[in-house]
């Protein structure tokens, strides 16, 4: 086959407790761009950092142009021609692009012959540069063009893109599509990873799409719809729903309305015109591909930023966006963000320890800024043993527990105190099956007991499993929701990938 | 065959014993790096290493001397521990020790002729509200400006120095000191009582024994000293809990600079009893390698403040018994904590040796 360029064979990977990449099996075409498309955790990233010789593959074989090819480092994957721009730069702020590039390539290269091969590469591919600006002055569009240039000027057959859009604005992404097509009209690969569907469609001349590791399909993007790309991608989980409605009371406690909330940052979402409704006992999911505002919108909810542009959180009848954790937790507001060591957990402290950094009214571990210690450790162990976490007592470490087992004991701390919501993030993150199902319950019984609950999730078969309602953030916008035991798995997907119809 | 280098390897969880013996491997580290050193200039090692650390404390007096030395250095440093325990770098201890003993020593100035049982207190209060304000400053620029506050509390000791150079040649000179820049002698009340005849320890180590534990009972056993381990472990956890960090930058620097400002005031109003340019051999520098070398742990910093205050003393008698300058302390405060700094890496890493095949 002479117009393949690249064979990927039988490649599989696997980490402790998961398996990223198993028997990955596909070739790509010369002279195209070749999408990878997959939700997060889908084995996308596994799969090019295996090919830019970021990671070594447990088993399979690679063959660019016909020669099997093996890589330790990325600088060997440049030499034979694959070159990668990630998602987040990697550029030194303080110096000036013409500097960045000097130090970025592989060769010794003098100023004059690099602005003679600048010269050339800015006008073929339109990636205008101001050689002297300092990176710090440059928007991120900018700095993707620094990116992609640096790759260019070592001349690769293959480039890989891994989420390049996700910083750009509108018009810059069309800026970088014209530079993609000029890059394939020379005769070179755009291997194009990516979780938007519209791009695919609009750029991508194949598409291979992934779910949890293995290949599902690889094909022409021609006869391809929005629809039956994300029908592919999130596969069908609609299996066997048994979601229970009937203890959800008719009344609203928890109300956000139209909170916006503006960054000035490329790497953080703005927030725009988020509103929803949390009524007693019920469970609202929000999905979603990472980095679309879900981290920004968990601050808000929590209090870690109170500083909104504008709108309101309601919780019984007062206005809250104003309030600090604590304060919130004085309503009896709960919350478990989705980074356990380090932030709703402090791994060099001890489990008992770490029960401190969330304290209830209602709690008695504090007299007069003395810390009770009888009282945190009962607590801790009683934590420990209703949601039965594994870990030799109360005075381990939190970091010398397994994800898993430190989920539980977070997850035990905060719904202990019977809160009256609970606001969750990426609940079953990174954690072994057991625990998982284990805290999936554990929600469901807390539901039951009166308590609402949000909980912001990639995972779709979790949000689907235990949520009663279900919206879809985006780009900072959020959707109306959905009942989920009528929700169309199709629907959801095409909110996920921006396609709002 | 193993590889001839050993490869680093990270730990899975830190280890508590060697956080124990960090400091130790540091300091006999530190001794054979000092008798080579001693055997390049041409002494012999173990004369040498016994003229530095034996024989300056095998008299009374020279264990009194020890003390002397310790207690600003362990006062210091249990007040920096404050401030490291939440990340904050605050070397500017110097400039508040300077300023505690500008308040303290100007109280005792005003009332240099006064005797009273209120005196001391009040310039120990004065001492320490100078420390504090100053300490202050810092905390203000880096909650409000985001200035670095490693900076601004360096420079800060310049400042202060001048301020105490210009008083003393200024308008605090002594009227009878044949215009030597020192200032008045404080009152016999204003001056720190003497725990034993005939030796210059004083009852600034009691205070600092006193406060040494006060800070021990903050630290394991309040919601404040939680909050400021919590804050200095993780910030966003700091943030998910809700402590107000804020609050915690300003307490951490007006107690540390409020500890400093005390052992200022007790240098002045103890050995010395009166202002001068040079009120401190760099104690408030030299407290920054006791609170590490103590591991910021209140019974470290008792040891790791006599260990310290044992190369002042033998700096001044290897200069007087070897004829080498007394800077010679200095190298081995600095090699201590070269070592210290170095050696905290087998904390959280260890050194494996690969197998080659």
């Amino acid at each position: 086959m002479s117009d393949t360029i690249l064979n990927i064979e039988n490649i599989t990977k696997s980490f402790p407790r998961v398996i990223a990449n198993k028997k990955v099996t596909f070739d790509i075409k010369k002279n195209a761009v070749h999408a990878i498309l997959g939700e997060n955790g889908a084995g996308k990233s596994t799969l090019v950092k295996i090919l830019y010789g970021l990671l070594e593959p447990d088993e399979g074989n690679i063959k660019l142009n016909n020669k099997d090819f093996k890589v330790n480092s990325p600088a060997e994957a440049r030499k034979q021609g694959i070159g990668m721009v990630f998602q987040h730069f990697s550029l030194f702020d303080s110096l000036s692009v013409k500097e960045n590039l000097i130090l970025g390539i592989d060769e010794k290269m003098s100023y004059s012959d690099l602005e003679d091969k600048l010269e050339n590469i800015s006008s073929r591919y339109n990636l205008p540069l101001d050689l002297d600006a300092p990176i710090t002055a440059l928007s991120a569009g900018e700095k993707q063009r620094v990116e992609i240039v640096r790759i260019l000027l070592q001349d690769p057959q293959i480039l890989i893109m891994d989420e390049p859009t996700s910083v750009l604005t509108p018009q810059e992404v069309e800026s970088l599509f014209v530079t993609l097509n000029a890059l394939v009209k020379e005769g070179r690969t755009i291997l194009y990873i990516t979780h938007k569907l519209e791009e695919v469609i609009s750029i991508c001349d194949t598409v291979t799409i992934m779910r949890s590791g293995e290949i599902i399909d690889t094909s022409s993007t021609a006869n391809q719809t929005a629809k039956t790309l994300a029908t592919k991608m999130l596969g069908q989980k609609l299996d066997d729903l048994k979601t229970n409605y009937e203890h959800i009371k008719d009344e609203v406690n928890f109300e956000v309305k139209n909170i916006s909330c503006d960054f000035n940052d490329p790497f953080l979402t703005d927030l725009k015109n988020i509103s929803f409704q949390v009524r007693v006992g019920e469970i609202y999911g929000i999905a979603g591909v990472a980095g679309n505002g879900q981290s920004e919108l968990m601050d808000i909810l929590t209090g870690e930023n109170i500083n909104i542009k504008s709108g309101s959180i309601t919780f019984d009848n007062k206005k809250i966006e104003k309030y600090g954790p604590q304060k919130r937790r004085d309503l009896s507001i709960s919350f478990v963000p989705e980074n356990r060591l380090g932030h709703s957990a402090v791994p060099e402290l001890s489990l008992s320890e770490n029960i401190l950094l969330s304290q209830f009214p209602k709690n008695n571990f504090i007299k007069n800024g003395i810390i009770l210690k009888n009282n945190v450790d009962d607590f801790a162990n009683n934590v420990i043993n209703e949601f039965k976490v594994i870990t030799p007592g109360n005075d381990a470490k939190a970091s010398s527990l397994s994800g898993g087992n430190l989920q539980k004991y977070v997850i035990g701390r905060e719904i202990s105190s019977k809160p009256k919501i609970l606001i969750i993030s990426h609940p079953t993150w990174g954690i072994d099956a057991g625990a998982e199902h284990s805290i999936r319950e554990s929600l469901i019984e807390l539901s039951q007991n009166g308590t609402s609950i949000i909980v912001i999730s990639q995972d779709l078969d979790e949000l689907i499993e235990i949520t009663h309602k279900i919206s879809v953030i985006y780009d900072g916008n959020l959707s109306k929701p959905f009942k989920t035991s009528e929700i169309e798995i199709e629907k959801l997907g095409l909110l996920m990938g921006g396609k709002n119809e | 065959m193993n590889s001839l280098f050993p490869s680093i390897v990270s730990r899975s969880q830190s280890s508590g014993l060697m956080n124990f013996f960090v400091p130790i491997i540091s300091i006999v580290l530190t001794l054979i790096t000092g008798s080579i050193i001693f055997v390049l200039l041409g002494f012999d090692p173990v004369y040498a290493l016994y003229t530095f650390f034996i024989s300056p404390i095998s008299s009374t007096y020279g264990i009194s001397e020890l003390f002397v030395k310790a207690t600003p250095l362990a006062l210091i440093a249990i007040g920096l521990s404050y401030c490291f325990k939440n990340n904050i770098y605050n070397i500017g201890a110097e400039g508040q020790l300077t300023m505690g003993a500008i308040f303290g020593g100007g109280i005792g100035i005003l009332f240099h002729d006064t005797n009273a049982f209120w005196l001391l207190p009040l310039m120990i209060f004065a001492g320490a509200i100078g420390g504090a304000l100053w300490g202050l400053i810092p905390a203000i620029l880096k909650t409000k400006f985001n200035t670095n506050e490693i900076l601004t509390s360096l420079m800060l000791v310049y400042v202060a120095l001048f301020i105490l150079d210009y008083l003393v040649v200024g308008p605090w000179k002594d009227p009878f000191g044949y215009s030597f820049p020192k200032s008045r002698p404080f009152s016999e009340s204003g001056r720190m009582p003497l725990l034993f005849d005939g030796l210059r320890v004083h009852f600034g180590l009691i205070i600092t024994l006193f406060l040494i534990f006060v800070s021990w009972f903050i630290f394991s056993k309040t919601i404040f000293g939680f909050q400021l381990k919590v804050s200095g472990y993780s910030p966003k956890a700091a943030r998910y809990a809700g402590f107000n960090q804020t609050t915690l930058v300003f307490f951490a620097f007006a107690i540390c600079g409020a500890f400093a400002g005390i052992a200022g005031l007790a240098e002045v109003s103890g050995p010395i009893g009166l202002l001068y340019r040079d009120i401190s051999p760099n104690y408030g520098f030299t407290a920054i390698i006791v609170a590490f070398l103590g591991r910021l742990h209140p019974i470290g910093i008792i040891f790791a403040s006599l260990v310290i205050a044992l190369t002042y003393l033998g700096a001044e008698d290897a200069q007087l018994f070897l004829q080498i300058p007394s800077a010679v302390g200095f190298i081995f405060q600095g090699l201590v904590l070269f070592y210290l700094l170095g050696a905290e890496l087998l904390i959280n890493y260890k050194l494996t040796y690969k197998k080659l095949l």
